[in-house]
């Protein structure tokens, strides 16, 4: 392998794995603060996705506006799913709430095929963020650049929020005691509301970026994204951000060097990964930066 | 009173059968139809319905009885493609069925035809094991080890390319088979196959295995992809700054491929059946075809799939009429000794792995179209 290829991959594994750390701080948020696994942070993500798409074909708005519009658009969907699918299973046991995410997730699916059709359609790349560097043999896409960047402010914005403001503190305080929190005059349903509202926005942006790497949208298109995005959290310890984040990235790399390193194998990428995964769960439990939970029942 | 009863019932029921066998013979022949109608091959199977309901239209009646469609949704899912059959075979009583797009859905379809000995006619399910074996089904189209020796001869002969790669999706039957029937003709008419990349369904990035198969600098890649993951393919490819040409097989034609992809389909080339809008000497069945096509459907184009259906229900009337019967066994005898029948798609003939013979059609994507650049007959 030459070195330019080297980088060549490199750069390759950085984009997928940052698309991968997008998509997996949207599922570690809501389960750090619910402990639901939040199976429809994939369908989000193609609503998002497809929120651009009809936007800038159907009326012919600048991407940057269609991209913000998708973004409240899915944000509201997402306070929806909250209101209907698990605000009333809240004292149910926690299995019926991942039941009940499961069916959402293929509700919004299936709602997809009816209302957009099965049909992969092509998605808008704005001229800017597809046109190319070139280092010598090394080939690098602005998106390349683009969507690190994105996700490093998202992931600033996010940890803000949860740190150093009044919602976010009573986010962190749902997520260690739901009732003591409801006696100390929090409205948790309001949090709660808004907990989905920001996770909803994160699945939005990142299948916006996601679509824009692959410019395709259809209706299954978020199911493979938000599964290894799920497995990304799980491997950085889900309910942290930043694990979330190493999560993402590790995955990337490894699925992408994979196929660099072991062109025969390349079919089987993603056993590498989930041996990876399980290796990471076998010497420590709780992904790399999750923290032991006191399971309170 | 309760021997009078029975009595009755019995004389109704000998009543009824009697009816029935007198109404038999006005009844209209029923010719089944499964296809991907909703689901991820619902483009493919849509086409072909068309295509089936055109010749339908055109040929509606055989020995005096009037021929009916009985359409049913396989949801491109082959426990619903066996159901399909299974619901056309014993309710409805079709004497024979057209289905299906997707080799994996006519394989499933297939098993239950064999078991209620109805003949079944494939539209474009081009894998060998679709007919392996079996005495009642058939197909309209060719078969994979053809389409991919077809495919190396034209990038070995016609193109002058002596390195070609592969890359596939290992959980596919179609893409794993025909890339290497690909790679075996490549290699036996004298040319060198430097690499063998796979990838698996559902899989969006291709930046690892485009990156590996620059570095191997051959002169053609064959990717037997569905259309939307092969556009994908090829903007990545192209994004990568790859200057190999790439090649796909028969399920990369359809009119979205080059929307899909954009600028990066510039130079793409495919295999495909041998009818396309775009032909330069078209036979007059398909000139036919086409002008009653646009009759039919003024706002959609005609395509391959369309004149697969169309074959498929013209092999099956023209199995009928030779038999003079609608018996299902008779109508399967008639169908193995097909033999120059004139189609849209060329002079038919099934031969005795129950495939319709006939040459393969290269599509090239030139200046953002799609032309039919020609035809090759296989050398393997």
């Amino acid at each position: 392998m030459t070195l330019e290829m080297f980088f060549q991959h490199c750069f390759n594994a950085l984009t997928l794995g940052s698309l991968y750390a997008l998509i997996a701080i949207g599922y570690t948020m809501v389960y750090g603060i619910l402990r639901l696994i939040n199976f429809a942070h994939g369908d989000i993500l193609m609503v998002g996705a497809y929120f651009v798409f009809f936007g800038t074909f159907a009326y012919g708005w600048p991407w940057g506006l269609a991209a913000i519009l998708a973004i409240v658009g899915a944000s509201i969907i997402g306070v929806a799913i909250e209101r209907v699918a698990y605000r009333p299973l809240r004292e149910a046991p926690r299995i019926s709430a991942l039941i009940s995410a499961i069916a959402v997730s293929f509700f919004i699916e299936s709602l997809a095929v009816v209302v957009f059709s099965g049909q992969p359609r092509p998605v808008l790349q704005p001229e800017w963020l597809i046109s190319e560097w070139q280092l010598g043999q090394v080939r690098i896409l602005k998106l390349t650049a683009f969507v690190p960047v994105m996700t490093a402010i998202l992931v600033a914005v996010l940890l803000y929020v949860v740190y150093r403001t009044k919602p976010g503190l009573a986010m962190r305080a749902i997520s260690r005691d739901i009732e003591t929190t409801r006696l100390m005059g929090v409205r948790v349903d309001n949090i709660i509301a808004f907990t989905f509202c920001i996770g909803s926005a994160l699945a939005a942006a990142s299948g916006i970026m996601w679509a824009l790497r692959y410019p395709q949208v259809h209706p299954y298109m978020g199911i493979m994204p938000g599964l290894k995005a799920f497995i990304a959290a799980v491997f950085g310890g889900i309910g942290s951000i930043q694990g979330a984040v190493i999560g993402g990235l590790a995955l990337g790399f490894v699925e992408i060097m994979t196929v660099a390193f072991l062109p025969e194998l390349s079919g089987y990428r993603d056993a590498f990964a989930f041996i990876l995964l399980v290796l990471v769960l076998v010497f420590k439990p709780t992904g790399l930066l999750g923290e032991r939970l006191k399971e309170k029942i | 009173m309760k021997l009078g009863k029975r009595l009755a019932g019995l004389a109704m029921l000998a009543l009824t059968l009697g009816f029935a066998g007198q109404a038999v013979a006005a009844e209209p022949i029923k010719i089944g139809v499964y296809l991907p109608l909703t689901g991820q091959n619902a483009f493919g199977g849509q086409l072909e319905l068309e295509g089936i309901q055109l010749a339908h239209k055109q040929m509606s009646t055989v020995l005096d009885r009037p021929i009916e469609l009985v359409v049913v949704d396989n949801k491109s899912d082959k426990v619903e493609a066996a159901n399909a059959v299974k619901r056309l075979t014993e309710r409805d009583k079709v004497v024979a069925l057209i289905g299906t797009y997707g080799s994996s859905l006519a394989m499933a379809g297939a098993e239950i035809t064999e078991k209620a000995k109805i003949p079944g006619v494939g539209t474009s399910c081009t894998n060998p094991l679709v007919t392996m074996g079996k005495k009642y089904y058939f197909r309209a189209c060719f078969i994979d080890p053809y389409q991919g020796a077809a495919a190396a001869t034209y990038a070995f002969e016609n193109l002058g390319f002596k390195k070609a790669a592969v890359l596939m999706d290992m959980t596919n039957d179609y893409a794993v088979g025909l890339a290497n029937f690909f790679s075996r003709s490549f290699k036996k008419l004298g040319g060198e196959v430097v690499a063998s990349l796979k990838y698996s369904s559902g899989d969006q990035d291709f930046t690892a295995q485009l990156t590996e198969l620059i570095a191997k600098k051959p002169d053609i890649v064959f990717m037997p992809a569905y259309f939307a993951e092969g556009a994908i393919i090829m903007k990545q490819a192209r994004e990568l700054g790859a200057t190999f040409r790439l090649m796909g097989a028969d399920a990369m034609d359809n009119p979205d491929t080059v929307k899909l992809a954009g600028k990066a389909a510039e130079g793409f080339l495919h295999t495909t059946f041998p009818y396309d809008p775009t032909m330069p000497t078209m036979s007059d069945e398909a000139k036919k075809f086409t002008e009653a096509w646009k009759a039919a459907y003024p706002e959609k184009d005609t395509n391959v799939n369309g004149a697969l259906g169309y074959n498929s229900y013209f092999m099956i009337y023209d199995a009928i009429k030779r038999a003079g019967s609608a018996d299902p066994e008779a109508i399967t005898q008639a169908l193995a000794a097909t033999k120059g029948l004139v189609t849209p798609l060329g002079t038919v003939s099934v031969n005795a792995t129950h495939d319709a013979e006939m040459p393969v059609g290269i599509i090239e994507y030139k200046d953002g179209k799609r032309v039919y650049v020609g035809e090759v007959t296989p050398k393997q």
